[in-house]
Formats: structure tokens, C-alpha cells, sequence
């Protein structure tokens, strides 16, 4: 079967999905059932068919699974967001998935060879970090009150609320992958002290130099779970490049001593260390901002155990008095509701299928034929599952919680638009590399 | 590069393996856990949406009911008021909280019977109309207990020795579980809050030497025969330790030791037995462990000797075990234990777990649950606990016991009076105990407690309440 055939069959299942979980999801709520939400799923995937066939004409030999794949995603978040928050917020963030594909396409028309994108690399990188001081610019800023669990994450353009990082973050991949690609050799170093090979400070010197920089605005930002994706992504591309394990370790080691840093001098940081520690300590779950959040997720993931208690059946907000059980449902606490409705196979279904779209990425990375783009789908796969960590991790206790979003399942535009991005990104590199070669 | 790029997606696997670990840990391992976490109020929650069955007396009487309140939801009403405010507890739409039979009860209640099968495959299904729960509590006997304690600080627990059933758990102060919230008293530290007949921390005094005896009889250690001489003052850890009225005796049987509740024999009898066999007997009788009953754990303590509030065995260099063997020292008790103790007595030597439900009803009459009685420890030979039945006795006949007395009712019975410390009027302050059963017929054991009575002997105060519990079961049962 050709590559383009493959992925129209892989629709099948986003198309199952997405018309199965409006059904559960109409048999739970019953009455509420109407042809504006059916209707909702049918151009849902009318828009993934159109997409779908712009992949045919513009990228024949693209990876087939990274769409439908995806599409799948796509589906699913938009019935959980359905689910959680209801049919206008559905309808927002279905919305959002219309331009976030039409960005897809854009992306895709504008940089078919997406390698000129490499003469604007310190312009994306200045661009990259003023779009992550934004947040900070007043008359931009959040009002304070707003201010994301301590975090500022979010700048108010009219009637439109928008994160920068998740745009950054690519911004600051695509640097990376052109800047390493030309001085990878030069970071390994010839000059040896104590037979260890010492990278050039000259070259070493600007990349430290911006992540410095995006390091302490993060922590000017307080944004704990971006600086976590983005220092995870520098270390993973600077390991490709080098190959150089030691860096890694050295990145590791700074890390903590950056953690340990931030832990002991910012209280809201040492917070979030203080609850992931104790979730159940009756003092820090009823503190202001302790830890009712990751311990009322912890609970409904109880809840769910293995097979879950089924679409719309976990319980939200408290009966009466309408006392929310777990905050932001529909965003940072997405995946306790998932597991709470869906239980363990669901959740681990869920992972499944982002670890199989990071592996179509990395499969791309290793068929292309030059460092840049090995780097940048390499990279960009790496960014993703690194962001897919740094959340689920949060709420299933592996590491401190901090608010980042599930990509294509938690609401918000900033993020389904950046993700989409990331993808056209993936799949040009793709179908670069996986066009036979005319000789 | 590639090898690299290979590497690195090795490592993100395995990082997404720890990702599905830690979701199976909350999903699976720990769910029952979970599940069970005082601060997890889901099933709580989930039972206002249903309308839960009713709590039932023993003669069938109703103690809660569902109705139906707004939105579409139940709460609930009790038709007794402050009665059973402890025992039968109360769940709160409007403050998100339960206590008592409600909150252990809550999902029987509401129909989700969790089994460990369903809370790992997640709920099959959710029922629409509760359980109704059958409990063992006697609202005639509680009456009279509220009316003798007549608004005193203090707690009557009565139980049925042969089945650990307790038809009687009263303590003021109480407050009204129609409207939980609103009640702020405190009295002599205890608020009305809380349960004082299971978290109580009372200094139980002379009632303690029923368990000395037990140690000293069931090792061999002693007879009731075995003599003693008991003087007034006698040093004890370095202290002395006198007797009721400082009056000294010659060689004493521990019959009469008992009987006129002496002091200094029984510091003498304790030291002999020992810390280590003491703090095995103490454990025996339900001593330091939270009570095996069916009440939410938050709301029950521990009985034993504590520092600084936390538990220390009698084997500690902390304990002066001379005066823990006569209830003094730092040892504290709930009422619930001391009737324990007495109910072991009256059983034959047998500590019956104590419990409130009896079984669990569904809405087309099946019982879906039953409780029967289960033995929680064999404390003695029955040999040895008739022995100290018949010490009990002459306590009643002729010693400090005496007003509990009444004719036909044949009581055995331990008094006490414990100092706390407090003086009003210039009077001392004391908690008045009394333990007891009927001998002659031991179908239910009494433990009465009152606070901070000036010059409270135990024989005065609580004894009477007792008998008259114990008097009011019997002509029940007839």
C-alpha cells in the first residue's frame, strides 16, 4: 500500500473514536443529545480528510503515521474537553483545531524547504526569548490575581489570553539544530586537559550564553515546567550532536544544583517540592495553593483503577455545593481525568500513542541525510515527549508538579497552535527524507 | 548520530515506562489506600447524589434518614437530634463532611459496596437507592444514659459481653447532627465535637487494677488468697504513695486488696508483675491499639500510657509501673476500652471485638452484609476471670462499690476516682469511674465516667448510673 493510502486508513481510528466518545459521552449526559455536537465531529474530521489530502499533493512521501496519529489525539482531547467543560468550550477549542490546521498548512506551503529557515536562526532566537518576556510586559501581563499558580504564563491580547513559551520552545529547537549543526565539532573539542576533551569557549560561549538568559526568565517567569521541557530538550540535542554522554551528566549535574538553588530561595517552587513530597499531609492540603490539586488527582485516579469508571462518570466538582474536587480539569489535571474515566489502559493507551508519534519522529531524524534536519526532528520529537513527561509526571507524583499543557488534549489555543506547527515541522523533514533520491 | 538518536528515544521509553509505573501505582496498588484516605471524600460525595438507606436502632427505630434536599440530591435527618450525634455521626452536604456510622458506613449506605475486585476494575455500576444499615444501639438505654448523666460531663458505654454488641455509647457534651457545624462548647476541654467515649484521654484510676489482677491471677503470680501487707505511706519510685484516708494495713488478701480499692498492695503487685507481663495484658485487653471498631479511625484513640502524647510501652524507663498498676502514672484510657476491660471479665475471659453494625439490607430486603461477632483476644482462663468476678462482687457487697447494690441485680464491679490535678472551692477534682456487670446473669457490661467532680469518688457518682443501666438491660430482656 503507498504511504498516502496508509494514513488515509489511519484516520479510521481518530474517526471511531471521536464518534464513539461523542456517543458515550451523549448517553451519559442524555437529553443532552443534538445535532450541533454531532455535527461538531462530523467537520472535525471533514477537517482531518481536507488536511489529509493536502498532505497528499504537498508532501507525497511524508511519514504516513505521524497524522493520523495526531488526529487521534486530536479526537480524544476534543471529547475529554467536550466532557469536562462542555459544548461551548468544545466549540472554542474545536476552533482552535481549525486554525491551528490551517497554521499546519500554512507552515507546511511556506517552508517547503524548510531549511532556509536556518538564515533566520538569531532572529528566531531573539524572537523565541521576547516571546517569553512577554508575559512580564505590563498592559500584557495577566492581572495578578489571574496569575497561574504562581506562574506568568499568559499575556492578554484583547479578548485572546496567549502562552509564548509553547511557541518558544520550537523557536529555540530550531536554533539549537542550526547552531549545533555548524559547530558540533568545534563542542567537542580538540584540546585535551586531563585526557577529557574540553569544548572551545568561543563556541560553547553564546549557545551557554542564550540559555543562561532563557534559564533566568523562566525563573523570572516562574514558568518551573517550561524551563524543565526546554533544559530537557537542550541536554537531548546537545547529545545527539556531540554524542558526548559527559555533557549530558554535566547538564544533569547543573541542573540539580539550579533546582536545589531555586527549592531553597523561591517558596513558590519550594511549594510544589513540599507537596509532591507530602500530597497527603492534612496541613499542606488545605493550604492556599497546597496540595489539594495533586492530591484530589491522585484520588480520582484511584478512582479509575484499571479499566476507569467511564466517560463523564468522574466526579468534578462536589454535588450541592458545586465545591470544584479538582481544579483545572481541563487543562494541567487533564490526565487524572483521563485515568479517573479511563482508567490505567486507558492512560497508557494515551502515552502509547505519543510515544509512537516521538518514534515516527525520531525514525525521521535518523532517515534524513543531513545534520540540520536530523537535529530538528530530533529535537522537536524530544520537545514533545519531554512536555508530555514534565505533565503526566506532575500529576502521577514522578516529579514535582508544574503546569504545562498535555499537547492536543489539554484546552488552550497557544498550545494546539504551536503543536500543530511542531508537527508540519516533523513532517517536512520527513518528506524530505524520504524522498528517493534522483540519481 | 544515529546511534545517539536511538539511545535517546531508549531513554524516553524507559522514562514513559516510569510514567505507566506511577499510574498503575495510584491506579491499582495504592487505590485501596487511596480510596480510604480520610481527606478522600469522593464516596461521600458520590452518596448525596443517591438517597441512602436508613441507620436503624435495634428494635428498628430510625436513627438517620435520607430527604430530599436541592438539586436533585439527599440529605439527610436525624430523628433523634443530639441522642446519637457520636455514634450514628452525621454527612453534610453544606460542609463536605462525615463522621461516625455515616462516614464508615458511607458507601454501604449509598449501595457501592467496594469489594477489592471493583475498586481495581473501577465501579460496575452505581445504584440509585441506598442500603439500609442495622446497628446495635438501644435508644431506650441511651435515653436513660443521657438522663442520668443528667448534662455532667461524661460517657456511659455499655456492651454485650458474649458479642461485643454495644447498645449504649453516650457521652456529653453532644451536639445536634441536623445542623453539626454550629455547636462551638467546649467543656473541661472536651468539645462537643468530639466523641469522649472513644477519644477521650482519661486517667482511669483505681478501674485499672482489674487488669493488674487479670496479669497477676492468669501468670500464676498470685491467688486471690495471696497476702499482702499494705502500708500508707509506701515508696514508690522514689515517692510516696499513700491510700484512701492514709490508713495502713496488715497482711491483706488481694480479695480485700480489690475490695477496698488499696493502693499500695496493688503498686506492690504490679512491680512484681513486671513491665513486660503487664504490657503484654494491657495489649491483651485492646491496649495500645486504635479499638477494632467500626468508627471512622480519626474519631477513636489508643488507650495507654503516653509522653509528650505519644504512646510508651509500660517497659519504658518513663513508666513508674508501680503507680500505672493502679491507674495512675501517665496512663490515660477512652470509657470504650474500660468497658472493654470489664466486658472481658463478664465473657469469660474473652474480648469480643467490639461493634455497632449488625448487618446491611438492600432495598428488596436481602442482607447484603452481616457482621457477626468476632473474638478480638482470649485475655485470660475463665477459671481466672470468675475468680475475679467473685472480687468484683465483694466490691459491690461491701466495699467502695457499694451503690450499685440494688436488689436482684447481683453486680460485680470496680470503682475509681482519679485525681486530675484540677481544685475548685478548694476542693480536689476528680474523674469518677465505675466498671461493672451483673454476675449472676452477664448479659452486658457497663462503663460510666464522669469529669471533674469535686471530691468525685467513683463509688458515689458513677456507680448508681451503672446500676441502673445494667438494671434497665436486664428488665429488657425479661
Amino acid at each position: 500500500m503507498r504511504a498516502r493510502n496508509r494514513e488515509l486508513f489511519g484516520l479510521l481510528p481518530a474517526a471511531l473514536l471521536i464518534t464513539a466518545g461523542f456517543a458515550a459521552v451523549f448517553i451519559q449526559e442524555s437529553g443532552k443529545l443534538s445535532n450541533a455536537s454531532l455535527v461538531l465531529g462530523a467537520i472535525f474530521l471533514g477537517l482531518c480528510l481536507a488536511c489529509h489530502i493536502f498532505i497528499r499533493v504537498t508532501l507525497p512521501y511524508a511519514d504516513p503515521y505521524i497524522f493520523p496519529l495526531v488526529a487521534v489525539l486530536a479526537c480524544f482531547g476534543l471529547v475529554m474537553i467536550y466532557r469536562i467543560a462542555g459544548a461551548a468550550e468544545a466549540r472554542r477549542q474545536a476552533q482552535w483545531f481549525v486554525l491551528g490546521l490551517v497554521l499546519f498548512a500554512g507552515t507546511i506551503a511556506l517552508f517547503r524547504d524548510y531549511r532556509k529557515l536556518e538564515n533566520y536562526r538569531y532572529l528566531i532566537v531573539i524572537a523565541s526569548l521576547v516571546f517569553l518576556i512577554l508575559p512580564r510586559v505590563p498592559g500584557l501581563a495577566y492581572a495578578t490575581q489571574t496569575q497561574t499558580y504562581g506562574a506568568y504564563l499568559e499575556i492578554h491580547l484583547g479578548p485572546l489570553t496567549f502562552q509564548p513559551t509553547e511557541f518558544s520552545k520550537i523557536g529555540l529547537v530550531l536554533f539549537l539544530a542550526s547552531y549545533l549543526r555548524d559547530y558540533r565539532q568545534a563542542l567537542v573539542g580538540r584540546r585535551k586537559i586531563l585526557g577529557y576533551r574540553v569544548p572551545s569557549l568561543k563556541h560553547l560561549g553564546p549557545m551557554l550564553l542564550l540559555w543562561g538568559l532563557a534559564m533566568l526568565i523562566l525563573v523570572f517567569l516562574r514558568d518551573v515546567g517550561s524551563s524543565l521541557m526546554f533544559y530537557g530538550a537542550l541536554l537531548a540535542i546537545v547529545y545527539i550532536a556531540t554524542q558526548r554522554i559527559s555533557f549530558v551528566l554535566i547538564g544533569v549535574l547543573a541542573f540539580a544544583l539550579g533546582a536545589w538553588f531555586l527549592v531553597t530561595h523561591i517558596q513558590h517552587i519550594d511549594a510544589r517540592v513540599q507537596t509532591w513530597l507530602h500530597p497527603f499531609s492534612p496541613k499542606l492540603y488545605t493550604a492556599y495553593g497546597g496540595s489539594f490539586q495533586i492530591a484530589n488527582g491522585l484520588f480520582g485516579q484511584a478512582a479509575g483503577g484499571l479499566f476507569g469508571q467511564g466517560f463523564g462518570q468522574a466526579m468534578l466538582t462536589a454535588p450541592g455545593s458545586g465545591f470544584p474536587i479538582i481544579p483545572l480539569p481541563d487543562t494541567d489535571m487533564i490526565y487524572a481525568v483521563i485515568t479517573d474515566e479511563l482508567g490505567l489502559f486507558g492512560s497508557s493507551a494515551l502515552l502509547l500513542i505519543y510515544l509512537l508519534l516521538v518514534a515516527r519522529g525520531f525514525k525521521a531524524a535518523i532517515l534524513s541525510r543531513d545534520s540540520f534536519s536530523k537535529l530538528l526532528a530530533a529535537g522537536l520529537a524530544s520537545v514533545l515527549a519531554i512536555q508530555v513527561f514534565v505533565i503526566v509526571g506532575g500529576v502521577t507524583l514522578v516529579i514535582p508538579f508544574t503546569g504545562v499543557t498535555l499537547p492536543f488534549i489539554s484546552y488552550g489555543g497557544s498550545s494546539i497552535l504551536a503543536n500543530f506547527v511542531l508537527i508540519a515541522l516533523i513532517l517536512l523533514v520527513s518528506d524530505r527524507a524520504r524522498r528517493p533520491s534522483r540519481a | 548520530m544515529n546511534r545517539a538518536i536511538t539511545r535517546l528515544f531508549a531513554l524516553l521509553v524507559v522514562l514513559f515506562g516510569l510514567l505507566v509505573a506511577f499510574t498503575s501505582r495510584w491506579t491499582v496498588f495504592s487505590a485501596t489506600a487511596l480510596d480510604k484516605n480520610p481527606l478522600n471524600k469522593l464516596s461521600i460525595y458520590a452518596s448525596w447524589e443517591v438517597k441512602r438507606g436508613q441507620i436503624l436502632a435495634d428494635n428498628g427505630q430510625v436513627l438517620a434518614r435520607s430527604v430530599p434536599a436541592r438539586g436533585g440530591l439527599w440529605s439527610r435527618s436525624y430523628p433523634f437530634g443530639s441522642l446519637f450525634s457520636q455514634t450514628v455521626g452525621y454527612s453534610n452536604i453544606q460542609f463536605n463532611q462525615a463522621a461516625g456510622l455515616e462516614s464508615t458506613y458511607a458507601s454501604q449506605l449509598a449501595g457501592t459496596v467496594h469489594s477489592n475486585v471493583s475498586s481495581v476494575f473501577g465501579p460496575l455500576s452505581r445504584s440509585t437507592k441506598g442500603n439500609d444499615l442495622y446497628t446495635t444501639l438501644d435508644p431506650k438505654l441511651q435515653q436513660l444514659a443521657r438522663k442520668l448523666l443528667a448534662g455532667r460531663v461524661g460517657s456511659v458505654v455499655a456492651i454485650v459481653p458474649q458479642t461485643g454488641a454495644i447498645k449504649v455509647m453516650y457521652s456529653n457534651p453532644v451536639n445536634n447532627p441536623n445542623n453539626p457545624f454550629a455547636c462551638k462548647l467546649v467543656i473541661d476541654n472536651v468539645g462537643c465535637q468530639e466523641n469522649l467515649a472513644t477519644q477521650g484521654q482519661l486517667p482511669p484510676g483505681s478501674t485499672f487494677k482489674i487488669v493488674t489482677t487479670t496479669a497477676a491471677l492468669n501468670t500464676g503470680k498470685f491467688t486471690p488468697q495471696s497476702l499482702l501487707r499494705g502500708p500508707s505511706p509506701l515508696i514508690v519510685s522514689g515517692r510516696p504513695l499513700h491510700n484512701d484516708g492514709d490508713v495502713s494495713y496488715g497482711p491483706t488478701s488481694l480479695t480485700k486488696a480489690l475490695t477496698y480499692s488499696i493502693n499500695t498492695i496493688y503498686a506492690q503487685v504490679g512491680q512484681r508483675v513486671g513491665p513486660a507481663l503487664m504490657s503484654e495484658y494491657m495489649k491483651r485487653f485492646g491496649f495500645y491499639s486504635t479499638p477494632p471498631l467500626d468508627y471512622p479511625a480519626q474519631q477513636m484513640m489508643a488507650s495507654g500510657e503516653r509522653l509528650n502524647g505519644k504512646l510508651i510501652l509500660p517497659t519504658s524507663p518513663y513508666v513508674d509501673i508501680g503507680r500505672m498498676s493502679i491507674g495512675q502514672d501517665k496512663l490515660t484510657v477512652t470509657p470504650l476500652q474500660m468497658a472493654m476491660v470489664v466486658a472481658t471479665v463478664a465473657n469469660g475471659g474473652t474480648l469480643m471485638a467490639p461493634r455497632l453494625a449488625t448487618k446491611v439490607v438492600n432495598p428488596l430486603g436481602q442482607v447484603v452484609e452481616s457482621f457477626p461477632p468476632k473474638v478480638y483476644n482470649h485475655v485470660m482462663a475463665p477459671r481466672i476471670a470468675a475468680e475475679i468476678g467473685q472480687m468484683m462482687t465483694k466490691v459491690v457487697e461491701e466495699g467502695t462499690g457499694q451503690a450499685a447494690n440494688l436488689q436482684g441485680l447481683y453486680a460485680a464491679g470496680k470503682t475509681g476516682t482519679a485525681q486530675t490535678g484540677g481544685y475548685k472551692n478548694g476542693l480536689e477534682l476528680d474523674d469518677a469511674w465505675f466498671v461493672g456487670f451483673p454476675v449472676k446473669d452477664p448479659q452486658i457490661a457497663v462503663a460510666v465516667t464522669l469529669e471533674n467532680i469535686q471530691l468525685g469518688y467513683g463509688g458515689t457518682y458513677a456507680a448508681p448510673i451503672a446500676a441502673q443501666i445494667m438494671k434497665a438491660y436486664l428488665a429488657e430482656l425479661k
